[in-house]
């Protein structure tokens, strides 16, 4: 039992570092129909960015303001500068922020240095709680905790306030979103700073949970990032939390019983529901109009 | 004397390679139901667009309340005052009839609760299916949402396109009603294929063949031209 509470935390603590990351996918793709393959590098900048700020100032909460601050502003220059002028053109979007991606990752050997860079949970947050054999490692609890915390966050926003009805009428029918007097590209234009936020948080909470971080650190998350939306459905906030729990609990599970599937094992869950639900496990109407 | 509100001048309109309007001139009146005529591809649904700006014209000018509106983004157009009910409706499907009338409403004020009111009064069924999701709906009680979310804001103008479509008569009859009830707040450029219907509420008509303006003037002399009603709509 103790050994089932004890991957299942380790399983939702992977999953919530996922969701964070597939979350600012998934609006991005279900509101702004854009496949954003530099997600991975905004996810790495956060991280950089988020722990010289940690060192520097000693504070890991400073720390995660400056990782949401770079976040904000490398989505505010990538959707202006990138993503506008190939809405609408998927085949220019995956070159496009695919090259981006390449750039942000090698800017970041620029800046920072080629070597990965070690980093200390803050004391308060560092250690575990033991409970008879169950040991809570207090940094992943934190993360689970952020996690639904954001996810709760979300839900709220986009359930029950006006903007949050705006953005899913825009994700269902833009035009219409339009027609109702909504400016819809000011919409897009925040929905990719949030995403690109949530990203840079995401890979600011993975620095201190993986111990290292490097510059290629992005592109091998983001491909757990994109695999979390197919499954919970393209667009869907709360499928994208349900695939990442899924993700990082068959992660956390199979590295201990079947390790040599453990790599595997996302592939397959993805394949399966390709297989038998393509639409992803969550969708929302989404309406193109004609 | 009645002022214009809506004016179209030689509008032309291309969709990617395809020159859909060749020259579109219409005029809507304040306080009337001005009707689109036309066959199935005539350029009547374009129309609207342009006018909304979701295909923006090419050449020509589209002017409301003496302003060009031509290069006007779509939001900016639906906040002059301009509402759209499109041929499918346009309901926000995962969203409840309660949410698809608070994402139309742009100010939350006595005047917004007031129509909203006057809409449900109108429409009854919309009240009924309150907390329903839009999906949900009938195509009746869609076209009615989609009517009234067009009211919500103090639009002067609502451009209805084919509210008629794919309804029973007796929805077909109520959707009328509804329209004529609506102008009396408000003007209406509508598109419709039912000529019995159009007849029975338009107020001037505009013919669009091929892309092009090809008659307009006062409803009563249309349904007495068996000639053109013919030539342009197949009927009589």
């Amino acid at each position: 039992m103790e050994l089932i509470v004890n991957l299942v935390i380790n399983g939702l603590a992977t999953g919530m570092l996922i969701f964070l990351l597939a979350a600012g996918l998934t609006l991005i793709f279900g509101l702004m129909d854009v496949l954003n393959f530099a997600h991975g590098g905004l996810f790495v900048w956060g991280a950089y960015a988020g722990i010289f700020t940690y060192m520097y100032t000693e504070s890991f909460l400073i720390g995660i303001i400056g990782a949401l601050v770079a976040g904000a502003i490398l989505g505010l220059l990538t959707e202006k500068f990138i993503i506008t002028p190939v809405y609408g053109n998927h085949i220019q979007q995956i070159l496009i922020t695919l090259g981006l991606m390449l750039v942000l990752q090698e800017m970041i050997k620029v800046v920072f240095g080629p070597n990965g860079v070690s980093v200390k949970t803050p004391s308060y947050l560092a250690g575990s709680w033991e409970f008879g054999d169950v040991i809570i490692i207090k940094y992943r609890l934190f993360i689970i905790v952020v996690g639904f915390v954001i996810f709760g966050i979300f839900q709220y926003m986009l359930k029950r306030t006006k903007i949050g009805l705006i953005v899913r009428a825009g994700v269902q029918d833009k035009e219409m979103a339009q027609a109702l007097g909504i400016h819809i590209k000011q919409v897009f234009l925040y929905v990719f700073m949030v995403g690109a936020t949530l990203a840079a948080l995401s890979g600011m909470l993975m620095a201190p949970y993986s111990g290292v971080i490097y510059a290629e650190m992005g592109m091998e998350y983001a491909i757990l990032g994109f695999i979390v939306v197919v499954i919970g459905g393209m667009g869907s906030f709360s499928g994208s939390l349900l695939a990442a729990i899924l993700v990082g609990l068959a992660g956390s599970f199979m590295a201990y019983y079947v390790p040599v599937l453990s790599l595997a094992v996302n592939m397959i869950l993805m394949a399966i529901v390709l297989i038998f639900r393509p639409q992803g496990l969550f969708t929302i109407g989404k309406e193109r109009s004609t | 004397m009645m002022n214009t509100l809506l004016k179209l001048h030689d509008v032309h309109t291309h969709i990617g390679q395809y020159h859909i309007l060749q020259g579109v001139n219409f005029e809507a009146m304040e306080g009337q139901v001005s009707v689109l005529l036309g066959r199935n591809g005539a350029g009547k649904t374009t129309t609207l667009k342009t006018i909304m700006g979701l295909t923006p014209a090419s050449q020509g000018d589209v002017q409301f309340q003496m302003q060009s509106i031509k290069k006007s983004p779509t939001h900016k157009v639906a906040k002059l005052g301009i509402g759209y009910v499109p041929e499918n409706q346009g309901i926000f499907s995962d969203l409840t009839v309660e949410e698809n009338m608070k994402v139309a409403m742009r100010k939350e004020d006595t005047a917004a609760m007031e129509r909203q009111q006057y809409v449900l009064e109108l429409f009854p069924d919309l009240k009924k299916f309150w907390k329903k999701a839009g999906g949900h709906l009938s195509g009746g009680q869609k076209q009615m949402l989609s009517m009234a979310r067009a009211f919500i804001n103090d639009s002067q103008l609502i451009l209805i396109d084919e509210p008629s479509k794919g309804l029973a008569p007796i929805v077909v009859e109520k959707v009328m009603e509804a329209i004529v009830e609506m102008k009396k707040q408000t003007s209406i450029v509508l598109v419709e294929q039912n000529f019995m219907m159009a007849s029975r509420i338009g107020d001037t008509y505009t013919l669009i063949d091929d892309g092009k303006t090809v008659h307009s003037g006062n409803m009563k002399e249309l349904i007495q031209n068996e000639e053109l009603k013919r030539k342009y709509l197949g009927i009589g």
